[in-house]
């Protein structure tokens, strides 16, 4: 397996405060990885980070992609006003285009198949605002996924999602991962129908955790962050 | 009333407004769109507050005030942006701060020195019946200048207005973007305040993008008509104001209001019929 990114001895400090001190892995190609941690703990630091958009006070992380797709947090302040259909957000994730002209064969092929593939090719001409909670983070998904990425980092991705839309979602995340792509996603939520094979980082300022999703549920260090155990199928509240 | 309209171009001050007001319709109203978008609205509002502070401090030292005032308005939006991103005093709290200390700059230089309140005061409302050759010149130097910035910058400040984090990590010039707007936002306004006003330069860059987003349109076509509403409202203003005799300036604004309101109401009903 090629490494794709490398973390060494990462610390940042905004101002007087330590937001992460001594952090240090590698990820692979191919795996598929939760990054937990509670609020304030550093993870939106750290995949910034990653995505080279912010840097370390000390330490380094190299990143040995290409073409990461991300799929930010959908939150209550996203633009929904915003004069655009779902296909000029699809759009937004080919960073080569030109979005004053219109897009050419080969942008608009790829465009097509990605939403075909989220099921969203009826939402075409949509204007975003009208768009339910769920239409939306496909659309933003797509986006991600439409430069046919070699990593995806979702940051917290089933938040605006009702349950059932849950259940749709980690499926379609296996589904990518079994074809080879890198998924990382930040979550407060531990779905255990996931791929067997996860991979849990725990940061809380320090990576406090790196191994087996199964190792982690059974982890005692860990207990006090895990505030429910649910059965199998359901999901680990570690927030 | 006609009769007036139709005598309008035999007046070169008319002529030369109609085509400053156009200049100025067309750059303010591009970038409008970006701003009320972003959230930035009342950035023009307080920089029209500080270009009339610079406007004071230029009157006071006998310089000429567009020399004097560009400068300082870039300084400050620059500013106003930086305190927005790198402090715990809020965007809208750093407006309000420049805003109240630039007027109150302009007042204390009036009272010391006295004698050229009368000038200050014409740019409080503009004076668009009054410019000249050059007036023109620069106003069309601005647009061309603000409009192919903003198509060169386009990609970027589409994705970032859309959704500024996703658009730092999907394109790396991201960081120059509000850069960009902050410095085309202070020389639009420096512009527009000697033709509109310190009072109403912000209803140009406020009005058409609100207006055009009534209409639910794509990106393109909403920048597009905000365009052209913008033109629209300056013309009809103008003509107006002409023969009805009327402050110009004040007389685009309730234009523009009458046009919002008109696409407002009637927007809704056509979503109440639509069902």
């Amino acid at each position: 397996m090629s490494v794709q990114f490398v973390a060494n001895q990462l610390n940042k400090q905004f101002g007087k405060q330590t937001v992460m001190k001594d952090v240090s892995f590698s990820i692979f190609k191919g795996e598929f990885i939760f990054l937990v941690g509670p609020n304030g703990g550093g993870k939106s630091t750290l995949i910034k980070m990653m995505m080279n958009i912010l840097a370390p006070t000390s330490g380094s992380i190299a990143n040995h992609v290409e073409r990461i797709g991300y799929l930010p947090q959908v939150t209550a302040k996203q633009n929904r006003h915003f004069p655009a259909t779902v296909e000029e957000v699809v759009r937004m994730g080919l960073p080569k285009t030109s979005m004053l002209k219109k897009a050419n064969a080969s942008e608009q092929w790829q465009i097509d198949q990605v939403m075909e593939r989220l099921g969203i090719t009826h939402l075409k001409q949509q204007r975003i605002g009208v768009l339910s909670g769920g239409e939306l983070q496909r659309a933003l998904l797509a986006r991600a996924l439409v430069s046919n990425p070699e990593v995806i980092i979702l940051d917290e991705p089933t938040s605006a999602l009702d349950p059932s839309m849950r259940d749709a979602f980690y499926p379609m995340m296996n589904e990518l991962h079994q074809q080879g792509m890198t998924i990382i996603i930040v979550s407060h939520d531990l779905a255990s129908d996931t791929h067997e094979a996860n991979r849990v980082l725990y940061i809380d300022q320090t990576l406090l955790f790196d191994g087996t999703f199964n190792a982690f549920c059974e982890s005692k260090d860990l207990s006090p962050f895990i505030h429910t155990h649910a059965p199998h199928g359901e999901h680990h509240d570690v927030g | 009333m006609w009769d007036n309209i139709i005598n309008v171009f035999q007046y070169d001050f008319m002529v030369r407004a109609i085509v400053v007001g156009i200049a100025v319709a067309i750059s303010s109203s591009f970038l409008g769109s970006f701003l009320v978008l972003r959230n930035y609205s009342m950035i023009g509002h307080g920089l029209a507050h500080v270009s009339f502070g610079a406007v004071a401090i230029a009157l006071f030292f006998d310089q000429t005030p567009i020399l004097v005032t560009i400068p300082i308005v870039i300084l400050a939006s620059l500013f106003i942006l930086y305190l927005s991103e790198h402090s715990s005093i809020g965007g809208d709290a750093s407006i309000g701060l420049f805003s109240s200390v630039a007027l109150a700059t302009a007042t204390i230089l009036a009272s010391v020195r006295g004698g050229f309140s009368t000038d200050l005061n014409s740019y409080l409302f503009g004076s668009i019946l009054l410019l000249n050759t050059l007036d023109v010149w620069i106003a069309w130097l601005v647009t061309i200048l603000v409009v192919g910035v903003m198509i060169f910058y386009y990609d970027e400040l589409f994705v970032s207005t859309f959704d500024e984090s996703y658009a730092r990590v999907n394109r790396p010039q991201i960081a120059q973007i509000n850069v960009v707007l902050a410095v085309l936002t202070a020389v639009i306004i420096t512009v527009g305040i000697q033709s509109i006003g310190v009072l109403l330069i912000s209803a140009m860059v406020i009005f058409p993008g609100v207006i055009a987003l009534q209409f639910r349109l794509g990106f393109r076509n909403t920048i597009g008509l905000s365009v052209g509403i913008s033109v629209f409202n300056v013309l009809v203003g103008i003509l107006a104001s002409f023969a009805l005799n009327l402050p110009t300036g004040s007389t685009i604004v309730i234009v523009s209001a009458i046009v919002l309101l008109c696409s407002y109401l009637g927007n809704n009903v056509i979503q109440g019929v639509e069902g």
